[in-house]
């Protein structure tokens, strides 16, 4: 248990993955996890579409209908794109600032393996008298309090273990980037990647707690009588939609904040150009996560507020896109002239500045409130967060997996597959996303298994992009597994015009990397 | 491991069956928890569900206990280089930090409540007009002591809401007293820590026991409110939001000083045995830091749920 030890390769077998205290094994099973959730999730969303294909009633029962929305978003927001960014922060911050692991090792691994229980507690409710939660996955009081099935319990309680996973999760990322960072690496030469999450996980230990305190608010207004969420108590429903959104707002910009980490990584790699405007990049984070704590009740404008609340929350929404529009502006700028190429990672994070920058523009519109009293739950809400978290989030996932791949294997993927797999994404999303737009501004509203005899063109058009994005996905498991057993072998450079220090060792990244510090000359500003 | 340096060897352990086997056990507890709201919800024996519960909180607190003491003798090895520390530093900060989200939540509620939604139910502003429908003669007041709709929550018993600030109220005021004993642990505590830097373990360990001892006083204390409220106020967790508010807030600091105390006691017991050096003792000091939180928190909670 000396340091004389440290050298050693993995262990063998299961225990290697049960008892691991590695920063990239953990990674990987982060990665892994969330991959899988993202196909469960996915699956649950193809009920959706396959019920919404045409008008009536198809194939799932209503009540049915509810949980699969429920359990998509669920699944989707706690159990893939969440664990996926963490498996990153796993793998790369270590690689990226010179540090030998992560500052608690042993937290690192308790904070992965709550997830796999959490989530077979919640999937599990899908089979338990009365059905899983059918609330939506916001929840509202008293849908997910007075009228909810049974499993709520059991959905609050996954709720809670989730909430520790990230805290710890999280603490340990700030600790790491805080304390292990390699003499020279100043916190303005790190890469963004690391600054994004430093940031995120500030959010998360800021807002995880509130989560769960709203939910054991739930606990107790279901199983002991109180009266928070209910108004003949004194109480208020609305409080839950405060409390809720408290959290939900900085939530959103947990699953963005790191994925503009990769796109800030990946541009000037393949721009072989450095990062435009890195100083900028930074503070504009830095106020993204500050405005997110003062915008929540944009998502409750028909609720009811007072009109200063309304014309604050308004405002304070708007402000955020300067920010954004700065980090737009500077991904842009990096490509200016830059000598370009396009392999698959370049290929998903420019698809994923023009579709986020998308997603942005319908956020500005519904920040709006008079407009928003329009778009409120109506498909057109659906097509704003789908495309900021799935050509957003997801597609910074499919860059960053494809970028890294090589060095966590040693082997360079099937580029022909890759792009196979970027393109068919690509036209997938659109057309599964974009006629939503149409269908929201025309007034379907979300979450409902039946709908009018005019959606239907627009609905068909988005059922089948669903099923091409959904199954394209297959693709990306083949590349990585094919990747995994061999191919052209990488060098430790891999990309051209990669910098930073997760390209000066080895790929594959060796078992313990960085046990003494780097020279600190291979440290340069971004 | 000679080298003390802030860069030297940063010991990361080799594999460890804590973090999984904690899963297990943290999983187990929550999951009999569940079954045994939803069995008493249902009408149903909670035997099994209990046993569930129990047997996974044994195997966590049996990890945590065996973890934390690797971690204790890790350090004793000399394991630990100054860069480790301070990451047991940082993320007690942190952690710290998430606790006080937590407790917002519940402030953020009670704040919510009190200048808004009650008010609005009363019919007052723009928003009143739907109390005025749903329940005309409902009157704002807090404490709130007739609920909107008394079938749905039984009104607290009459009363409570004779309060004159002189100084004969304040020695009668059980609240009051609380706050004079939690202030007074947080000094007793700090005295503690002086001496265990001025290397005196005795009085270290009287410091310790004054401290354990307020904060027994204090759970003492707080349990006889809690049967006053119930039993002489008629404020319960069903009595509306006012009984909402005060026992999830007054509860999860209870159950926070609960945790302190126990941290303290354990701390104690750590004393006795010798384990803390001048320069190197953060589990005391990741306590003390823990203690004086939930001292903070105990002002806001006199100040906004007693006081005001």
């Amino acid at each position: 248990m000396s340091a004389h030890d440290h050298h050693h390769g993995p262990a063998k077998g299961l225990s290697r993955w049960l008892y691991t205290t590695n920063h990239k094994d953990i990674g990987s099973m982060y990665l892994w996890f969330s991959f899988a959730m993202f196909l469960l999730g996915g699956t649950f969303a193809l009920v959706i579409r396959a019920e919404l294909f045409q008008p009536g009633l198809q194939f799932v029962e209503p009540n049915f209908f509810n949980q699969m929305t429920t359990m998509h978003g669920l699944v989707m927001v706690f159990g893939a794109v969440m664990p996926a960014f963490v498996g990153l922060a796993n793998w790369m911050i270590p690689l990226m600032i010179g540090a030998p692991d992560m500052a608690l090792p042993r937290m690192n691994n308790w904070s992965f393996w709550i997830l796999p229980f959490a989530f077979a507690m919640l999937v599990s409710t899908l089979f338990m008298e009365g059905g899983g939660p059918n609330f939506g996955w916001t929840f509202y009081a008293p849908l997910s309090t007075t009228y909810a099935p049974a499993s709520v319990t059991f959905f609050i309680f996954a709720v809670h273990i989730m909430g520790a996973s990230s805290i710890m999760g999280s603490i340990n990322v700030i600790a790491t980037i805080l304390n292990m960072r390699a003499p020279g690496m100043t916190l303005m030469k790190m890469p963004l990647f690391v600054w994004t999450w430093l940031i995120t996980a500030y959010l998360l230990i800021a807002v995880m707690p509130v989560l769960a305190g709203v939910v054991t608010m739930m606990l107790f207004d279901i199983h002991f009588g109180t009266s928070f969420f209910s108004a003949a108590g004194g109480g208020d429903p609305v409080l839950f939609q405060h409390l809720f959104w408290f959290f939900g707002h900085p939530e959103v910009y947990i699953m963005i904040l790191p994925a503009f980490g990769i796109v800030s990584a990946i541009i000037p790699t393949f721009a072989r150009k450095r990062l435009f405007g890195y100083d900028s990049m930074v503070y504009a984070t830095a106020s993204i996560a500050f405005l997110s704590f003062i915008v929540w009740a944009h998502h409750m404008f028909t609720v009811g507020m007072p009109l200063a609340g309304q014309l604050f929350f308004m405002y304070a929404t708007m402000l955020i896109a300067v920010p954004t529009g700065v980090k737009v502006f500077n991904w842009v700028a990096t490509m200016f002239r830059g000598a370009m190429t396009f392999e698959t990672p370049m290929l998903f994070a420019i698809a994923f500045v023009v579709l986020f920058t998308l997603g942005g523009f319908t956020g500005v519109m519904l920040a709006i409130t008079p407009a928003d009293f329009q778009y409120h739950d109506t498909y057109f809400v659906v097509a704003h967060f789908h495309y900021v978290l799935v050509p957003g989030a997801v597609f910074s996932l499919m860059a960053a997996a494809y970028y890294w791949l090589p060095k966590w294997t040693g082997y360079m993927y099937d580029e022909t597959l890759g792009k196979l797999h970027f393109w068919l994404s690509f036209i997938g999303v659109n057309l599964l996303f974009f006629p939503q737009h149409f269908l929201g501004l025309a007034g379907m509203p979300r979450r409902i298994p039946d709908y009018a005899l005019q959606f239907a063109n627009f609905n068909w058009i988005s059922s089948v992009g669903g099923f091409l994005f959904g199954f394209s996905q297959l693709i990306l498991l083949f590349v990585v597994i094919k990747c995994i057993k061999g191919g052209k072998k990488a060098t430790a450079q891999v990309w051209e015009g990669a910098q930073g220090l997760e390209w000066t060792v080895p790929s594959p990244a060796p078992y313990h990397t960085f046990e003494t510090p780097p020279d600190p000359s291979l440290i340069k500003a971004q | 491991m000679a080298s003390e340096s802030s860069h030297s060897v940063y010991y990361v352990p080799e594999q460890s069956k804590f973090p999984f086997f904690a899963s297990i056990g943290l999983f187990l507890t929550v999951f009999g928890l569940g079954n045994i709201l939803n069995d008493i919800a249902a009408g149903s024996p909670v035997m099994g569900s209990t046993g569930i519960a129990l047997t996974g909180f044994t195997i966590l607190s049996v990890i945590l206990f065996n973890w934390f003491a690797t971690v204790i003798r890790e350090n004793h090895a000399g394991l630990n280089n100054d860069q480790l520390k301070r990451s047991y530093v940082w993320g007690m900060g942190w952690f710290i930090f998430s606790e006080v989200m937590f407790f917002a939540a519940f402030f953020g509620a009670l704040f919510y409540v009190r200048q808004l939604a009650v008010p609005w139910i009363g019919g007052e502003g723009a928003k009143g007009i739907t109390g005025d429908v749903l329940w005309p003669e409902f009157q704002a007041a807090w404490p709130l002591l007739v609920n909107p709709d008394p079938t749905l929550f039984t009104n607290p018993h009459d009363g409570l809401n004779v309060k004159e600030w002189t100084p004969g109220f304040f020695a009668g005021y059980l609240p009051f007293w609380n706050t004079v004993i939690l202030i007074t642990s947080s000094v007793t505590l700090h005295y503690a820590h002086v001496a265990l830097k001025a290397e005196n373990r005795k009085r270290l360990i009287q410091w310790m026991v004054v401290t354990v001892s307020l904060g027994l006083i204090f759970l003492g204390l707080q349990a006889l409110e809690y049967i006053e409220a119930y039993g002489h106020y008629g404020i319960t967790l069903n009595s509306g939001i006012y009984g909402s508010t005060f026992f999830l807030l007054t509860g999860f600091h209870g159950f926070h000083v609960t945790l302190g105390t126990f941290m303290l006691i354990v701390m104690l017991l750590r004393c006795i045995k010798g384990h803390f050096k001048p320069d190197d003792h953060f589990g005391f000091e990741a306590t003390a830091w823990y203690w004086h939180f939930v001292d903070v928190v105990w002002v806001g909670l006199f100040i906004f749920v007693y006081c005001l």
